[in-house]
């Protein structure tokens, strides 16, 4: 009743093309990211910070990432884990070798690095399809781990074949290493994922995602009406892979702060990434955060319940939480192919009608 | 013959003989995606859960008795001393036979018509589930499974090739695991029953004529949904033939569960469609793995053998977009 415009009466341009066209749609997200912003830095403390909003975050901007090329362009990928890996060892490599570098700029590197490897990867896209890419890109994942173990070079020659993150400041305030303060690598997060995420966003409404998802319906056909397959689907890789590569530059700079390639970057993450975004929903940018926030906390939250709250074992936990996942994840794609996302439109839709639904 | 060239000699044959290894696994791929269009991610677990089951019956557990001991406060391990191989051996295919059929009832059935690539997400979520009720029934522990194959390096072949050594060098013969040697054997045998089975038994044709087309074959008669519980259990049997060889070379252990990951690029180099491709994909493999291992690897810092199976695969993709002996790819708008 309260959610609903009374028809179509956009008169303008602006009106027509804005992100959230239903008002209360707007002041929702205004809302949340001016409380992200100006609330919650006050209210962080440790915990929160290192076992909830950092994660979330940054699986968030992996899985807006994958989800560009596989919820909008089509192209199953299964070598996140190694693109993330390229985006932590770049970061590593520009912090140590530009101490001044504003971080950033580092960060962003860190993405530009990753997306040209991830169009070196994509080659293949343009001549393979389907399985036999989504098995293709297994080559890069676990070609990329064993470069960065076998190569000295990516981790300065140090003994342990380990990588550290340095003490970096931005205006003062250590963002990465262990001194700095929650709220500063909160913020140092939350800024980049969110102008990325509203960037995301209006690339898939454009002329880029618009070729994607043409790509992604029916490649042959797309071709025929004018789109460019190679520009499409290479760029589909190369946007992808810099938000992955960010999100493994942050994963390692800010979240873990010291990496071992083979257990911090494994076929596992990438697998977790693809599953965030089934869950959250393919082609959605909403989605990836709700997958993200799921796939991340639902374990977490379960451990705590049955392990803390109850008081069983932790193995016996760890074989349950594999058995929910795996199941949650059969019973979304029967269920909900769409995703989380797809039951919050569908429920939009029905808010907008209520209570007349006739 | 030099040393150096009875060693490549030696490293071509260990290769081959891991190569049928992975073919094994590959195998079980191919015959659910022939039949039914879904790449099945689930194959390397359902051989981890296979052997798993083997094993428990083998040696007398209690399924799920550490969560009923956790649960009830009891005590509960074993109900018995175990029981013969060849029982515990046919009980295990009457357990991935009720599994094909639950997968079907509770999953496929309503998956139907989904596209191809959703499918092969609802499997990746049966490999976590299974592995996750794989661990919970039979413990997480590394087990050793026996079922009296022979293994340990032929001293007998080393004791031949010691001669063929020219004079005057230093050799010790040939290493070949006879486990791999068997392994060979029951892989051969394997691939004659199934190829009997599909070429002279009425099922067999059922499932060539679902493989060939689902609904030409719906039209004539056939039930799809039998066929496809008939499907996954052939490939649970399949299945339980790789975790046996490859849980009795290295113990049953989660890691057994990645072999899917060995065998995924034999399968593309051989293409998803055809059984002679997953074998004559996965000698390549092997060979080409091993090979490179042994003449590049040292040069580069070893433990190649992680990805050059994927860029091999790769390499040939570029020229074959459908594998080595894949149906053609054939694409309308």
């Amino acid at each position: 009743m309260f959610y609903r415009e009374s028809g179509d009466f956009k008169t303008s341009y602006i009106q027509d093309q804005q992100i959230f066209p239903i008002l209360q749609d707007r002041v929702f997200v205004i809302a949340v990211i001016a409380f992200a912003f100006l609330v919650v830095p006050f209210l962080i403390n440790d915990y929160w910070e290192k076992s909830v909003l950092l994660p979330v975050l940054i699986w968030s901007l992996a899985a807006i990432g994958l989800n560009i090329l596989t919820g909008y362009c089509g192209q199953v990928s299964l070598g996140t884990g190694g693109f993330m890996a390229v985006g932590a060892y770049a970061s590593y490599k520009f912090t140590t070798a530009f101490p001044e570098l504003n971080m950033f700029i580092i960060v962003l590197l860190s993405g530009g690095v990753t997306a040209m490897v991830g169009v070196l990867f994509g080659l293949p896209s343009l001549r393979i399809k389907g399985f036999y890419l989504a098995v293709a890109t297994l080559a890069s994942q676990f070609f990329l781990i064993w470069l960065f173990n076998k190569v000295p070079w990516f981790y300065n020659y140090s003994a342990s074949g380990q990588i550290n993150a340095p003490e970096r400041f931005v205006a003062g305030i250590a963002v990465t290493g262990p001194n700095a303060p929650p709220w500063a690598t909160y913020l140092f997060c939350l800024i980049l994922v969110v102008v990325l995420a509203l960037i995301a966003k209006n690339l898939t409404r454009g002329r880029f995602g618009r070729s994607w998802m043409a790509i992604r319906d029916m490649d042959i056909a797309a071709e025929i009406i004018g789109v460019a397959p190679l520009k499409a689907k290479l760029s589909a890789f190369s946007i992808s892979s810099f938000y992955i590569g960010i999100a493994g530059a942050l994963f390692f700079l800010v979240y873990l702060g010291a990496v071992e390639p083979t257990e911090a970057f494994g076929i596992d993450k990438s697998f977790l990434v693809l599953f965030m975004i089934i869950i959250g929903g393919l082609g959605s940018i909403l989605g990836s955060f709700i997958g993200a926030a799921f796939m991340f906390l639902m374990p977490v939250l379960i451990k705590n319940i049955l392990v803390n709250g109850l008081g069983w074992s932790t193995d016996i936990v760890a074989h349950l939480i594999f058995m929910i996942v795996g199941g949650l994840i059969m019973f979304f794609l029967i269920v909900e192919p769409h995703g989380l996302a797809q039951l919050w439109r569908v429920t939009k839709e029905k808010l907008r009608l209520w209570p007349f639904p006739h | 013959m030099t040393p150096d060239f009875l060693h490549t000699i030696e490293v071509i044959l260990n290769g081959l003989m891991a190569g049928v290894m992975y073919s094994l696994v590959a195998l079980g791929f191919v015959l659910i995606f022939k039949a039914s269009g879904i790449f099945n991610y689930a194959q390397g677990v359902m051989a981890l859960f296979a052997a798993l089951t083997l094993v428990g019956f083998q040696t007398g557990q209690v399924p799920f008795s550490h969560l009923i001991n956790e649960l009830f406060g009891t005590q509960i391990h074993h109900w018995g001393p175990g029981m013969n191989n060849l029982i515990a051996i046919l009980l295990t295919i009457v357990v991935m036979i009720v599994f094909a059929w639950l997968v079907e009832k509770l999953v496929l059935q309503h998956m139907v018509n989904q596209e191809p690539i959703i499918l092969f997400m609802a499997t990746i979520g049966l490999a976590f589930f299974m592995e996750g009720l794989g661990d919970l029934m039979w413990g997480a522990d590394i087990k050793t499974l026996d079922v009296g194959i022979p293994s340990g390096g032929s001293f007998w072949w080393e004791d031949v090739t010691r001669t063929w050594v020219s004079e005057g060098y230093d050799y010790y013969g040939m290493y070949i695991d006879l486990l791999d040697v068997y392994a060979t054997g029951i892989a051969v045998l394997l691939v004659t029953i199934l190829t009997l089975f599909s070429q002279f038994t009425k099922t067999g044709r059922a499932l060539r004529a679902v493989a060939d087309d689902h609904q030409a074959a719906l039209t004539v008669g056939i039930s799809l949904r039998t066929i496809w519980v008939i499907v996954w259990s052939i490939a649970g049997i399949v299945a339980l033939v790789a975790g046996i060889m490859w849980g009795s070379k290295s113990g049953v252990q989660f890691s057994l569960s990645l072999i899917a990951l060995k065998a995924l690029p034999v399968l593309i180099l051989g293409g998803f469609t055809s059984i002679p491709g997953a074998i004559i994909g996965g000698l390549i493999i092997g060979v080409g793995e091993k090979l490179f291992e042994f003449w590049i690897g040292p040069l580069v810092g070893g433990a190649t053998e992680n990805w050059f199976a994927y860029v091999l695969a790769l390499f040939f993709l570029m020229f074959r977009p459908q594998g080595l002996f894949g149906e053609r790819i054939i694409e309308r708008v």
